[in-house]
């Protein structure tokens, strides 16, 4: 069992998960609620990485984040790492990888708050901060936790971007799906076989826990 | 308290046509009454600060919400607007309490719970405060919704279609309800409606609305006895409305109405002397006679002036008006009698209506 490898996979999931989220809510509710000039070429943008082969996205990072790369440079000087081979890379390129899986249910869920009712929050006397903490989140809750879940599942998964951005540093890069490919290059099928039990587990258990919260959601009083 | 005035004057070409201009006091009730598809809703929207027409100008009590002119724009959250909407627009993940506590922003956090069920209460809803829209009737979400507009102690309150989605028993005991909270709110009431019974019970004013545009501004009874306005003939059928008192009964079991300049015998129902009621003669039940008949069953025998003739192209029949004292009732004619009896303006008629034909409403007054 390579516990550095089942270290980085966590981190990164809940890594890309803190990054994501706010910017999904942000990007989702105001594709929801807003028409404007281009929003058809951006949801097209936004949905590419759910569309690309991985290793392709992961090419195309690598070479406009590449360390000669202008935007690589501003990169590394914003993070103080350079984008391949570091934790900070992986993170990056898995924020880019899963921002359709954020951004699409994010956005069915705030399409779905009836006109009126947000409406009504605003004849209410209800700031839109108030609004929006009070009345569209709780009410799109279950789609906001889809999208968390989503985005958790896919980066533990995640093969391809991984593989080409961060290479397999151990304990940096190297994360549990590309540990179990690894063990099984080495004919070490035990630890592939406990390793991978180790992620089914995590996927039930995480898929458990959002469903009860998910039905627990709501009995709040303003 | 009685400074409390609503005016608004909202015009654009499109994409929804808009041109009306009206005033509202504190304790009327001016409903806006037209077809769907005609605007309704958007003036109510822009009057609280929803939508932004073209050209807008919304004042209430003096502040002004909206002036297009000079750029000034109150967004909604900051107008004292009670707003009850026509699906009633309840936040389905809070309680009937949660629902009316979220519009109590300016009262103190701890007094919270305790206003909103009060205001609960006043619905009679105080039982059922801790249940969510979904475990409430249409009835009851209505009412949660009307406790919810005037938690926000408004300046002026909106009402949207209010009785659409609820059937004719619970209709009844909300306008019931809407016309008691009138006499204790002293605020200008907006109503938007297509049904015209609606307007009857509780209207003290009526704005016709044609296409975006104000046809016809003015008191329910002066409104309902103009014979020129073809389209709310073909929408509710023509009738004068009025006011009257109950004056008694018969031997008969008849109840004896007065107004005034005359008396009418109603068949319909019994009611405590001293009630002021509204009467509506549909235009068809109403037969003209240059003399006063006898030997009929009819008990009312009206006598007056034609006051006006109006005939639309296109249609056979001719809208009478005749002055009866101060009263204008509408008789709906075939050319053909019109010219048997010679009628014009000024002629002396008698207008005979059966007793079961008025519709005797108790509403609103002013």
């Amino acid at each position: 069992m390579d516990w550095s490898a089942l270290r980085v996979s966590l981190w990164l999931g809940a890594g890309t998960i803190l990054v994501l989220l706010p910017f999904g809510l942000w990007l989702g509710r105001l594709l929801a609620l807003q028409q404007f000039r281009g929003k058809l070429l951006l949801e097209a943008l936004l949905t590419v990485p759910l569309v690309l082969p991985p290793t392709v996205l992961g090419f195309y990072l690598l070479v406009t984040f590449g360390a000669r790369s202008p935007l690589g440079q501003a990169f590394q000087a914003l993070v103080g790492q350079s984008l391949p081979f570091s934790f900070q890379g992986l993170l990056f390129a898995s924020a880019i990888a899963n921002i359709p899986f954020v951004v699409q249910p994010i956005q069915r869920g705030f399409e779905a708050i009836p006109a009126d009712v947000r409406d009504a929050a605003a004849c209410c006397g209800l700031t839109p901060w108030q609004r929006f903490l009070r009345i569209e989140v709780p009410l799109a809750w279950p789609s906001i936790l889809t999208a968390t879940i989503l985005t958790f599942a896919h980066t533990l998964g995640e093969f391809g971007v991984v593989l080409m951005v961060g290479g397999n540093l151990p304990g940096r890069t190297r994360t549990l799906s590309i540990a179990i490919y690894d063990r099984m290059q080495a004919f070490d099928d035990r630890s592939a076989g406990v390793m991978a039990a180790t992620l089914l587990v995590i996927a039930v258990a995480t898929l458990m826990t959002t469903t009860a919260l998910s039905r627990k959601v709501g009995v709040r009083r303003v | 308290m009685s400074e409390r005035h609503l005016s608004v004057a909202l015009k654009q070409p499109g994409p929804i046509p808009l041109d009306v201009e009206f005033d509202c006091d504190a304790g009327q009730v001016l409903a806006i009454f037209g077809p769907s598809g005609s605007g309704k809703t958007t003036i109510l929207r822009s009057i609280a600060g929803l939508y932004r027409p073209a050209h807008a100008s919304v004042r209430s009590n003096g502040v002004t919400w909206t002036d297009t002119a000079s750029r000034t724009f109150v967004p909604p959250h900051l107008r004292a607007v009670g707003f009850v909407f026509q699906e009633y627009a309840l936040f389905p993940h809070l309680t009937a309490e949660g629902n009316v506590a979220a519009a109590l922003g300016h009262v103190p956090h701890a007094d919270r719970r305790l206003r909103a069920g009060q205001l609960l209460e006043s619905v009679r809803l105080g039982e059922k405060a801790n249940r969510r829209p979904q475990e409430l009737s249409g009835g009851e979400r209505q009412r949660v919704a009307l406790a919810r507009a005037l938690a926000r102690e408004p300046a002026v309150l909106l009402l949207d279609e209010p009785f659409a989605a609820v059937d004719r028993q619970v209709r009844r005991s909300l306008q019931d309800e809407i016309n008691a909270l009138r006499r204790t709110l002293d605020l200008p009431m907006i109503l938007v409606t297509h049904d015209f019974d609606d307007v009857v019970r509780l209207a003290t004013r009526v704005l016709l609305l044609e296409g975006g545009r104000g046809v016809a501004n003015g008191p329910v009874t002066t409104l309902m006895s103009r014979p020129d306005l073809a389209w709310l003939r073909e929408a509710v059928g023509l009738g004068a409305v009025f006011e009257a008192t109950v004056s008694g009964s018969t031997d008969h079991g008849l109840m004896l109405l007065s107004f005034e300049g005359g008396m009418l015998l109603a068949a319909e129902r019994h009611l405590p002397t001293g009630t002021a009621v509204r009467v509506r003669i549909p235009a068809r039940e109403v037969i003209l006679a240059m003399r006063a008949p006898e030997g009929l069953s009819l008990h009312n025998v009206l006598s007056g002036r034609v006051s006006a003739l109006h005939s639309d192209p296109g249609l056979d029949h001719v809208i009478v008006q005749v002055a009866v004292g101060a009263l204008l009732l509408l008789a709906e004619v075939t050319q053909d009698a019109v010219d048997r009896l010679r009628l014009a303006v000024g002629t002396p008629v008698h207008a005979l209506v059966k007793s079961v034909s008025l519709d005797i409403i108790t509403p609103a007054r002013d």
